[in-house]
């Protein structure tokens, strides 16, 4: 009897929580919300099935529980039922994978129009390139990485002379542009996550992933590292803003160019 | 992670095989009395070690196949060169073979009830393996000489990694065959227990050549071509 | 109803039964300590399994102080809570709960259910039990070697496991923890080969596989996957052992730390992640099969009805041990591998879940119409159907690719592999312990102390894992040793964070109650008699309880019916044994 109601108790008590809890997901800011979307309808089938499965069982402890002189059916098994349970599984499982496969065809496929924007992870610290006026990022190579040049880009690629080197600063991007976020990483693994776009991927050292989303709201949002990366993992923090369309020109008229950033230790090398 | 799939698929495919002739598809609860599964018994009539040394050869066999998926993969990175193939390496082969075919004579022998020859073929097949994992040795010894270190490349890695994993394997059933050996050079063991040994021992060293010969193909770099040629084959 | 016996075969000769003799111990050390019977090693696997993961359950106290109360306790430093976290994981998932169902129920209940006298090669046996033993003594060192443990994550996901920005990654911590899994999974493989081995060959008269118990089926199936699943992590250790120690290039690129190119170059990060979880998958079911096998025979034993739809429980155990070698990218959709993997790893994933389905509806419609005795064991099984519900449900989210991408890698995937694979599994081997502990000892339980560590453990696990999951939604990173009221969060997390730690609290401290109940009922415990709970399997049916070496006295029992007869109509008791003929008089021996 106890037990039933306490079984009934964590239904209740779970579904409560769920309504009153004000801790949710945190309002979107990118145009991923088909994957809320996805997540919600996978939130509805999972909740029905706990619900029900567990009401069911306390249902049993409660009306078949001993009593004495009673005995149990005797029951091998009972293939029509065993059949429907599967198929209504399959279907149901089905409802949520269609949609899913679904919204990832579209993660996975970038639009033509999307700018690249590339980010660098280090321990523990985010930077950024552009690919400047030209629209193309030069060679870039984790051999190359020396202090003057934190980010590895070739000096021989004449189509890195102009890329956009933001080194442990904020990035700033324009609202309503798809842009496709190239991921490169220094040393270890990281992963580049701001929790308002939903999307999210690993950086790889010798390698570039790549994720692309377009930004729905301007404003200001934490970037958070959330592929353990050594000691300083919870601490690797980065802003990205998303700025109007004008206000990240101004922006962007203010960063230096990798040939910029290079130009001071050209002129000490050429000195005496 | 192909290779390794591939071997699983048959370890799969075989094990519900097994699985399937052992009546699973019945209802258990409709019967009842002292069922046999099998005519005469419940269990196979094999004997267990043999069974126990297939499962087990099954699982080295994943381990070896793990390699050399790791090694496919590992391929395709731009900074791969292929392995050096000691020409030495082709001598060991023999080597291993000439202990395999020991070991065939003597399971032969032991069928036969010839003890003389049992010891013999044990003795070969051991003297064999001894020289096998000297030349494995000596390669190492060379390769390491003309500069082909561990850290210089990862086909170089690899080639020490497998033929490691392998030697330490040969190494392990050396202790099998000495004990085998032991009961050769017993008069009160029975022919029925020493057979067995011999048998286990053959088994094993026929697998060990062939895991050998898969190495050899690998690292010869005929794998790598024969995907290719598989890949062209699909597109 | 079908006599299955054929006519020849009247007169059943008994089995070839070894000497009895073969099973006396010459001394009190191969009697208790280098024992070869499989019973002594089990209760040695488990008393190591349950030793080491004190440890485990000390570490996460200590890592819930720091995030229910971040910046209170100085000496948890970042360093410490990464190693407090890996020790953690790496303690419960394999030398705790790997250990513990298969080399600790399976050498106990192996045997004695197929009824054999002890696994096949007793002598192997009790090497992979000194060899598991050496594992955990290497892993216990690595807290006393210079830098400490690693503090890598369980996942041990080069480059920064072997690399300096990482506690024990140029120290002796990672070496010893990858020392210690190679010996692990050697030690395993010795062992798993007897189980495996036992299952097919020691069979006794009239035990046919369908005959089994689903323990064994589930502890049967769980070993063979794993013989086959450890090679991958063994391989993926060897490897990084090169890399870390003689500066080979498997999984190392090139790269730059603090400032520094090393001199790796080339390697992919991404090859360790896919053997990782080559093995890493089908682990997650080799803790899950014995727990679904022993908890259908715990819910048909304490329902007195058979559990329902045998076969198709059989089909699910090994359909699932077969698909759980083809979902491991599922691990992986945010690594950075190729994106249309993720198609067919979400297909796959999602497909494990039918199956798995499957045996949930089972359990519930085996307590439909049963009598249902509220039982220790009982309700431990009940609590594992909610936890194993809730944690299989939450699955879905992050098997169904699209919906990992946010939740990866944040506290969701933590509270839903600790609902699923910890606290489910966990409950199963309390009921466990509860159901067979009189087999062992010959007395039962105490009952209070087990009604006080039920609920207690119960209803704060669940305390602990469930708001755990929201805490994941608002969207904090798991491996954070603080965060507090950041911009993106709904609503700040540290009042539930440290509600969570005090329920950690609670629940660790019940444990405390249990292990002085094993001890404590070593003496007092009320006599259990040989089968106290009625059950029909062979274990119950020893003629000595407990079972001496050799198990069977004189002769091994025949089996002449399935394991799940219960409350058969016409029978004069709610339950037969295996190996009672009724209604016909026993087979005679010559």
């Amino acid at each position: 009897m106890a037990v039933a109601l306490i079984l009934v108790l964590v239904v209740l008590g779970s579904i409560l929580f769920h309504i009153l809890s004000p801790w949710w997901w945190t309002p979107i800011a990118s145009n991923w919300n088909y994957i809320d979307h996805t997540l919600v309808i996978t939130f509805w089938i999972t909740g029905a099935v706990f619900t029900a499965v567990v009401l069911f069982m306390a249902f049993c402890v409660f009306r078949f529980r001993h009593r004495k002189g009673a005995k149990a059916a005797y029951q091998p098994e009972n293939k029509r039922l065993e059949w429907w349970l599967t198929v209504v599984t399959a279907v149901g499982v089905a409802a949520m994978l269609a949609p899913g496969l679904y919204v990832w065809a579209q993660f996975i496929t970038v639009p033509e129009d999307a700018s690249e924007v590339e980010v660098v992870g280090q321990q523990w610290q985010w930077s950024y390139r552009l690919p400047g006026e030209d629209g193309r990022f030069g060679r870039a190579d984790n051999r190359l990485v020396t202090f003057e040049n934190p980010l590895g880009l070739d000096p021989e690629d004449p189509a890195g002379q102009d890329d956009i080197i933001i080194e442990a600063a904020d990035l700033h991007l324009p609202v309503d542009r798809p842009v496709k976020m190239l991921l490169r990483s220094i040393d270890v693994l990281h992963d580049f996550y701001v929790p308002e776009f939903r999307a999210k991927m690993d950086m790889v050292p010798g390698m570039v992933t790549y994720f692309w989303f377009t930004p729905t709201r301007t404003g200001t949002f934490e970037v958070l590292c959330a592929e353990l990366c050594g000691t300083g993992h919870g601490y690797m923090r980065g802003t990205v803003v998303v700025d109007t369309q004008e206000d990240f020109e101004g922006w962007l008229a203010g960063q230096s160019t990798f040939a910029q950033l290079l130009a001071p230790t050209r002129l000490g090398a050429a000195g005496p | 992670m192909s290779a390794v799939l591939v071997f699983l698929a048959v370890v799969i495919g075989f094990s519900f095989w097994w699985l399937y002739h052992q009546k699973v598809m019945e209802k258990p609860w409709l019967e009842r009395g002292v069922h046999t599964a099998l005519p005469e018994t419940d269990v196979s009539g094999m004997p267990t070690a043999k069974i126990a040394l297939a499962v087990f050869l099954a699982v080295v066999g994943s381990l070896f196949a793990l390699f050399a998926s790791a090694y496919f993969m590992r391929m395709n990175y731009a900074d791969w060169q292929a392995p050096p193939m000691p020409r030495l390496l082709w001598l060991n082969t023999g080597v291993l073979v000439m202990a395999s075919v020991a070991l065939s004579c003597a399971v032969r022998a032991a069928r036969d009830g010839q003890r003389a020859l049992v010891r013999l073929g044990l003795a070969a097949a051991g003297l064999a393996s001894l020289v096998f994992l000297a030349g494995q040795l000596f390669a190492w010894h060379s390769l390491a000489a003309a500069g082909h270190y561990l850290d210089v490349n990862p086909a170089n890695g690899f080639f020490y990694l497998l033929t490691g994993v392998h030697g330490l394997h040969i190494l392990g059933g050396l202790v099998a065959l000495a004990r085998s050996m032991g009961r050769a050079w017993t008069r009160e063991v029975p022919a029925e227990r020493l057979r067995l040994g011999v048998e286990l021992c053959a088994a094993y060293w026929h697998f060990l050549l062939f895991v050998w010969l898969g190495i050899l193909v690998l690292l010869a770099g005929w794998a790598g071509d024969l995907i290719a040629l598989c890949r062209q084959i699909l597109a | 109803m079908v006599d299955a016996t054929p006519r020849s075969h009247r007169d059943v000769p008994p089995a070839e039964v070894p000497e009895v003799e073969l099973y006396h111990p010459r001394s009190w050390w191969t009697t208790y300590v280098f024992s070869q019977d499989a019973k002594v090693i089990a209760i040695q696997y488990a008393g190591t399994a349950i030793a080491i993961g004190l440890v485990a359950l000390v570490l996460s106290w200590l890592m819930r102080l720091q995030l229910g109360f971040p910046g209170t306790f100085d000496f948890i430093t970042p360093e410490a809570y990464y190693q407090f976290i890996t020790m953690h994981g790496m303690i419960m998932v394999i030398y705790l709960l790997t250990a513990i169902f298969l080399g600790g129920f399976g050498n106990y209940l192996i045997p004695l259910m197929v009824g054999a006298r002890d696994m096949v090669f007793p002598y192997v046996n009790m090497l992979s039990y000194w060899v598991y033993l050496l594992a955990v003594v290497v892993l216990a060192a690595s807290f006393f070697a210079p830098g400490g443990p690693t503090g890598a994550g369980w996942t041990l996901y080069p480059p920064q496991a072997i690399l300096s920005g990482t506690p024990g990654g140029n120290d002796w911590g990672i070496i010893l923890m990858l020392v210690s899994l190679i010996l692990f999974i050697i030690g395993f493989t010795m062992g798993g080969l007897n189980y495996v081995i036992t299952v097919i060959q020691g069979r006794t008269r009239g035990m046919t596989l369908m005959r089994m118990p689903l323990t064994v089926w589930g502890i049967f199936t769980a070993t063979v996957m794993a013989l086959f699943a450890f090679p991958a992590l063994f391989v993926a250790c060897v490897m990084m052992l090169f890399d870390r120690l003689l500066g080979t290039s498997f999984f190392m690129p090139a790269l730059v730390e603090m400032g520094e190119l090393l001199r790796y170059g080339g390697g992919s990060p991404i090859l360790f992640q896919h053997l990782f979880w080559f093995f890493g998958h089908p682990e997650v079911y080799i803790v899950a099969l014995p727990a679904f096998g022993i908890v259908s025979d715990l819910i048909s034993t304490h329902a007195r009805k058979n559990i329902f739809g045998y076969r198709m429980m059989v089909w699910a155990i090994v359909i699932i041990g077969a698909l759980s070698f083809v979902v491991w990218a599922h691990h992986m959709y945010v690594s950075g591998m190729h994106p249309w993997f993720g198609f067919f790893f979400a297909t796959t994933t999602l497909i494990i879940a039918v199956p798995t389905a499957i045996k949930v509806y089972n359990w519930v419609l085996t307590l439909w119409r049963g009598d249902i005795h509220l039982t220790l064991p009982m309700l431990f099984a009940l609590a594992f159907i909610v936890t194993f519900v809730n944690g299989g449900l939450t699955g879905l989210f992050l098997g169904n690719v699209v919906v990992d991408v946010p939740l990866s890698d944040t506290m969701f995937v933590v509270a839903h592999f600790h609902m699923v694979m910890g606290v489910a599994p966990i409950l199963v081997i309390f009921g466990a312990i509860y159901h067979w502990y009189p087999k062992i000892t010959g007395r039962m339980l105490d009952e209070r102390m087990g009604q006080f560590h039920f609920w207690v453990t119960f209803i704060g696990a669940y305390a602990i894992f469930f708001p755990m999951h929201y805490v994941g939604l608002v969207g904090v990173p798991r491996r954070y040793p603080e965060i507090g009221a950041e911009a993106f969060m709904t609503a700040p997390v540290g009042g539930l964070n440290a509600f969570i730690s005090v329920a950690a609290f609670v629940v660790g401290f019940a444990q405390m109650v249990f292990l002085f109940n094993l001890l404590w009922s070593l003496r007092h415990g009320r006599e259990a008699g040989s089968n106290p709970w009625r059950a029909t399997t062979l274990e119950w049916q020893t003629p000595t309880t407990p079972p001496p070496h050799g198990n069977w006295g004189e002769e091994r029992p025949l089996v002449y019916r399935w394991a799940y007869d219960y409350s058969v109509p016409g029978a004069p008791q709610d339950f037969i044994a295996q190996n009672d003929p009724w209604p016909d008089r026993p087979a005679r021996r010559p």
